[in-house]
């Protein structure tokens, strides 16, 4: 038996343990990775195959493609990281250890936020190639606009997806219950990534970035105080 | 706080614990003293899963007080769980990590000095330093078990909780397994079992509560 008894330790390193365990699990089958690439690449081309050779429509609406491929995208990074949880109960494992529950929020939500924010780092050449458009303010805005719209994404995704994971039709629920509370962080992040692609004489970038930034605030504290509720009995 | 040595190692008061309408336990009450091990027995459905999950705190009862070294189990719920480890019919391991990667992200969780150093050592003492690379999903469920028990015993509890720890195991697993749990009675670790191999599990423990339909009865 280990000679060295457990020692209860910070909030920030169990998030940093859970959240390594998570990128571990991601890295050794690229499982989810792969699955969300794949969604989101072809819900990109559904939409250029859909509005046929309009090239203008296509120009005026790529932030909101862009957004709405993530989106559904998330849906499936989101479920598939309770799932590694629900097997053999690892999540009542985690719990036991015990490991703070906030820092479990913290670790999925930040796990989701890289793999959303990676994801759409890996779109917007996609989305440049396929819509023809060309990035006109500044890439700095685009990455500040993913990661917050990736951060408004995962907070809310990951309370909801704990909440259906043990539900029996949480393929269904997950959507249903997160697709209408993000609507504010979408149509922010389609309005701010509309600005940097098609220029921004207004200065309205602020304040779209300043939304989405007020949403991650209160979705992240809302998470971070129910969390514990959601995941204990 | 009173001095936990002089508390009973667990305390049922008047414990109910409802699943929708069905009464999985049913206003138990009981004690075990301390420096005892005990007996779970009853048949399937009995209530001794149910039983071992709240003293675990994996599960609030729906009515009474469950005290774990004279701790609260809700209130002081993560005193509790730094206290107790659990073996549970579900195996608690990550599929897609190695034998060893699973033991050290629970030592990391745990607060342990060197985690991969913890890990290895208790890979060896199930006997599964060989397969420690190895992912889990190759594993057959008798070395699984091994695994999970390797992971109670890295948590150095002062109780475990047992459920069915004989269960999936060959002959030579068996023997190993009661002479880890004779180690862990020897270290002062308070054993709570729950098998249908009532025979071993005399061997084992001083005490015995039998439960049927959640209510406990003479055996």
């Amino acid at each position: 038996m280990s000679t060295s008894r457990p020692r209860p330790i910070g909030l920030l390193t169990a998030t940093l343990a859970l959240l390594r365990k998570d990128l571990l699990i991601e890295w050794r089958t690229r499982a989810r990775l792969n699955a969300i690439i794949f969604f989101a690449l072809a819900t990109l081309l559904m939409f250029s195959f859909a509005l046929g050779p309009d090239t203008k429509l296509l120009e005026k609406n790529a932030g909101g493609y862009f957004w709405l491929a993530i989106l559904f995208a998330s849906v499936l990074a989101l479920g598939e990281s309770f799932r590694v949880e629900s097997e053999n109960a690892c999540m009542d494992g985690i719990r036991l250890a015990p490991a703070d529950a906030r820092a479990i929020f913290l670790s999925k939500a930040l796990g989701n936020t890289l793999l959303l924010t990676a994801l759409g780092v890996l779109l917007v050449p996609v989305m440049v190639a396929l819509y023809g458009v060309r990035i006109v303010t500044s890439v700095v805005d685009l990455g500040l606009i993913l990661l917050l719209g990736s951060l408004a994404l995962s907070a809310p995704g990951t309370v909801y997806a704990a909440i259906s994971s043990n539900a029996r039709a949480r393929d269904v629920l997950l959507p249903l219950l997160l697709f209408p509370l993000v609507i504010p962080a979408l149509l922010s992040a389609a309005k701010a990534t509309t600005l940097v692609l098609q220029g921004d004489p207004m200065r309205q970038f602020d304040s779209w970035a300043g939304l989405l930034g007020g949403f991650n605030l209160i979705y992240w504290g809302v998470g971070f105080l129910l969390f514990p509720r959601i995941i204990e009995d | 706080m009173p001095p936990l040595s002089a508390a009973p190692a667990l305390a049922l008061h008047d414990v109910s614990k409802r699943y929708g309408r069905r009464w999985a336990l049913a206003r138990l009450t009981y004690a075990l003293p301390a420096g005892r091990s005990l007996l779970l027995t009853g048949h399937n459905g009995s209530g001794k899963t149910t039983l071992l999950r709240l003293l675990a705190t994996a599960l609030n009862p729906t009515a009474g007080r469950v005290e774990v070294l004279g701790r609260d189990a809700v209130v002081e719920r993560d005193a509790v769980r730094r206290d107790v480890a659990l073996l549970s019919h579900a195996s608690f391991l990550y599929e897609d990590l190695t034998a060893h990667q699973n033991l050290t992200v629970l030592a990391r969780l745990l607060g342990l000095p060197s985690p991969a150093d913890a890990a290895s050592a208790e890979l060896s003492r199930v006997g599964l330093d060989r397969r420690s690379d190895s992912p889990v999903r190759s594993f057959s469920a008798g070395m699984r078990k091994r695994l999970a028990i390797a992971r109670l015993l890295l948590k150095a509890p002062s109780i475990a909780l047992l459920d069915e720890p004989f269960g999936e195991l060959d002959p030579a697993g068996i023997r190993d397994m009661e002479a880890i749990i004779a180690e862990l009675k020897a270290s002062g670790v308070t054993v709570i079992l729950a098998t249908h191999l009532i025979e071993q599990g005399l061997t084992l423990c001083e005490e015995r509560l039998h439960l049927q339909e959640g209510r406990a009865v003479a055996a």
